[in-house]
């Protein structure tokens, strides 16, 4: 089905962009004044605490939630609007905890979910397979595993060949290797041009796997940027691992000891250095200078839970 | 209105009651009481073995008004508070569909698998009596198997109503529960109790009009005034002004209750 979307196709362009967007139940701010931009052709992470409005924001985004105040568009229309089957027609969704029916086989639930999108159910069968539930195709829901479903729940999301992804907590239920195959395919759809917006609590799990990510506590959208980006912004401090033997600690402390540094700590065969940012090319310099005194050296980037913790508290 | 949507999620839902044999357990119902019924209406008048199809309809009647507002009722309390409780919902509302495209294919669906096995419940005890009925029988005996249906659907819309304005599925279990008590079992004993506390000085002329105000009195109605032997044995001649009494009429107002409380659980469930 093609799109008579303008921007849909546009990589780099804007493509969904809320505006002021509220969600009030009575006193509660569910979400409270959210702005954001998501482009076309990336990768977006919005993280956040349980509670912290994801769900909701993502509902009005899917235009099943009436926001307070504030609109949300996808391709420039509203997604409550007239269009508004239109803009469903370029979106998958996979709800939190998405729950599918139990007396259905795989095969007939996306059968079912074919004919709702308009697409042909011959669809069915090749997107089992892409999610890897081929196997289970005329088996019944019931006799699912939690990991089994929600990868059915992504099959759904998948038929129709949206340009939208909206994923609400997609790994949750899946074991490792099941977590590093849903990625591989998120990249792939990245390659064909989908535009996917995922949620996720697992920070150390999105971290290296999103092109962007907005940090949400409270309702409110407290960062957003490339990881860098935020971790610069959050100026944390970097921690460098160096390996040295016991009788050159000093040596290492005196190498340093004109420079910024924070702290110098002695382990038993290694000394751990915190720095500000500004000063990690001066410590690795100074260091180099101490002629292969330096068996080993790690940097440790904050992670994405520091300066989630950075901006969160 | 996209009448495909619609027709997606209707045979979603009839499939589901054909696969969980609802539809068969109900047609078996009807069919046994149908029979029984039949064979054994007349035994308290010291009789076994068919007798008149008038007297067949009247008894299938009072126990019709009985047993199809409860199994409408339990049929299509959860249709909407049980996709919302067990949180598939949203996944439906996300797909290119409306509200209103949903709630009436949950209805439809819903009324087919009602109306499947109401004909072929009763459509079997039909084809056993063929032999005995004439034309005339015949054709009272299908207008019973129509009204039925319209007494159905008729509860089926008040229970999918329900189901949008109930909090979860308990509420709506218990909703549907008292509908059924309320229509069916007291609201006549009221109507009956105003008439006798005031000795029959208040609402004689507005009885009949209060009589529709029940779906299952409509219902009751539209079968006994077509039939001759059975109208002198009920009385209602007497209470009843013929006017009111007109088929097509009946058929309209049964048809009001059917797409009025539709109307106001798709007002309802708009957003």
């Amino acid at each position: 089905m093609e799109s008579s979307l303008p921007t849909l196709n546009d990589a780099g362009a804007s493509l969904i962009v809320a505006h002021g967007v509220r969600k009030h139940y009575g006193n509660i701010h569910a979400v409270d004044g959210v702005d954001l931009d998501i482009r076309s052709g990336e990768l977006f992470g919005l993280i956040g605490h349980n509670g912290a409005g994801k769900s909701t924001l993502f509902k009005m985004m899917l235009g099943l939630l009436p926001s307070t105040a504030g609109d949300i568009r996808i391709g420039g229309a509203l997604v409550t609007g007239r269009d508004f089957r239109a803009v469903r027609r370029t979106v998958g969704y996979l709800p939190e905890n998405v729950v599918l029916y139990d007396n259905l086989t795989g095969l007939e639930t996306l059968w079912f979910f074919a004919r709702l999108k308009g697409v042909s159910p011959a669809e069915a069968a090749p997107t089992l397979e892409r999610v890897g539930l081929a196997h289970a195709a005329k088996r019944r829901v019931r006799e699912y595993s939690k990991g089994m479903r929600q990868r059915l729940g992504f099959a759904q999301a998948l038929l129709g060949k949206p340009r939208i992804l909206f994923l609400d907590e997609p790994t949750t239920g899946l074991d490792p290797e099941a977590i590093r195959s849903f990625y591989s395919t998120l990249r792939q759809l990245r390659s064909e041009g989908v535009t996917t917006v995922i949620t996720s609590h697992i920070l150390a799990e999105i971290q290296e796997r999103v092109d962007r990510i907005a940090i949400m506590t409270a309702g409110k959208v407290q960062a957003r940027g490339t990881v860098q980006d935020l971790r610069e912004q959050v100026d944390l401090p970097l921690w460098f691992s160096v390996r040295v033997a016991k009788e050159d600690f000093e040596a290492v402390r005196s190498a340093l000891s004109h420079l910024q540094v924070d702290a110098i700590e002695a382990h038993d065969d290694h000394v751990k250095v915190r720095c500000r940012r500004e000063a990690k090319m001066a410590v690795i310099e100074a260091l180099a200078r101490l002629d292969g005194r330096v068996r080993d050296l790690t940097v440790r980037e904050p992670s994405l839970e520091d300066v989630f913790f950075g901006f969160s508290d | 209105m996209e009448i495909a949507q619609i027709a997606t999620i209707a045979s979603k839902e009839f499939w589901d009651r054909i696969r969980n044999r609802w539809v068969l357990a109900v047609a078996l119902v009807f069919t046994a009481f149908a029979l029984v019924i039949a064979y054994f209406g007349a035994a308290q008048q010291g009789s076994v073995g068919f007798r008149s199809i008038d007297i067949t309809i009247a008894s299938l009647v009072s126990l019709v008004i009985y047993l199809i507002p409860l199994i409408a009722l339990v049929l299509g309390f959860d249709a909407i508070v049980g996709e919302r409780e067990r949180g598939s919902l949203d996944l439906l509302l996300s797909m290119p569909i409306t509200r209103l495209e949903l709630l009436l294919g949950k209805y439809v669906g819903l009324a087919a698998a009602l109306a499947f096995s109401t004909i072929a419940g009763f459509g079997l005890v039909a084809i056993v009596l063929s032999t005995r009925l004439d034309l005339n029988a015949l054709y009272h005996y299908f207008g019973f198997m129509l009204s039925s249906v319209l007494l159905g659907c008729a509860f089926l819309s008040l229970a999918v109503m329900l189901s949008v304005f109930a909090a979860d599925r308990t509420r709506a279990s218990g909703l549907a529960i008292a509908t059924w008590f309320f229509f069916v079992l007291v609201f006549d004993l009221l109507l009956l109790g105003a008439l006798v506390v005031t000795g029959g000085q208040w609402g004689g002329e507005i009885f009949p009009y209060l009589l529709l105000a029940n779906p299952a009195d409509v219902f009751r109605i539209l079968n006994i005034f077509s039939l001759d032997d059975v109208r002198t044995l009920y009385g209602l001649t007497t209470v009843f002004p013929p006017a009111l009494a007109n088929p097509w009429l009946l058929g309209l107002v049964m048809l009001a209750w059917i797409v009025v409380p539709l109307g106001i659980a798709s007002w309802r469930f708009r957003t």
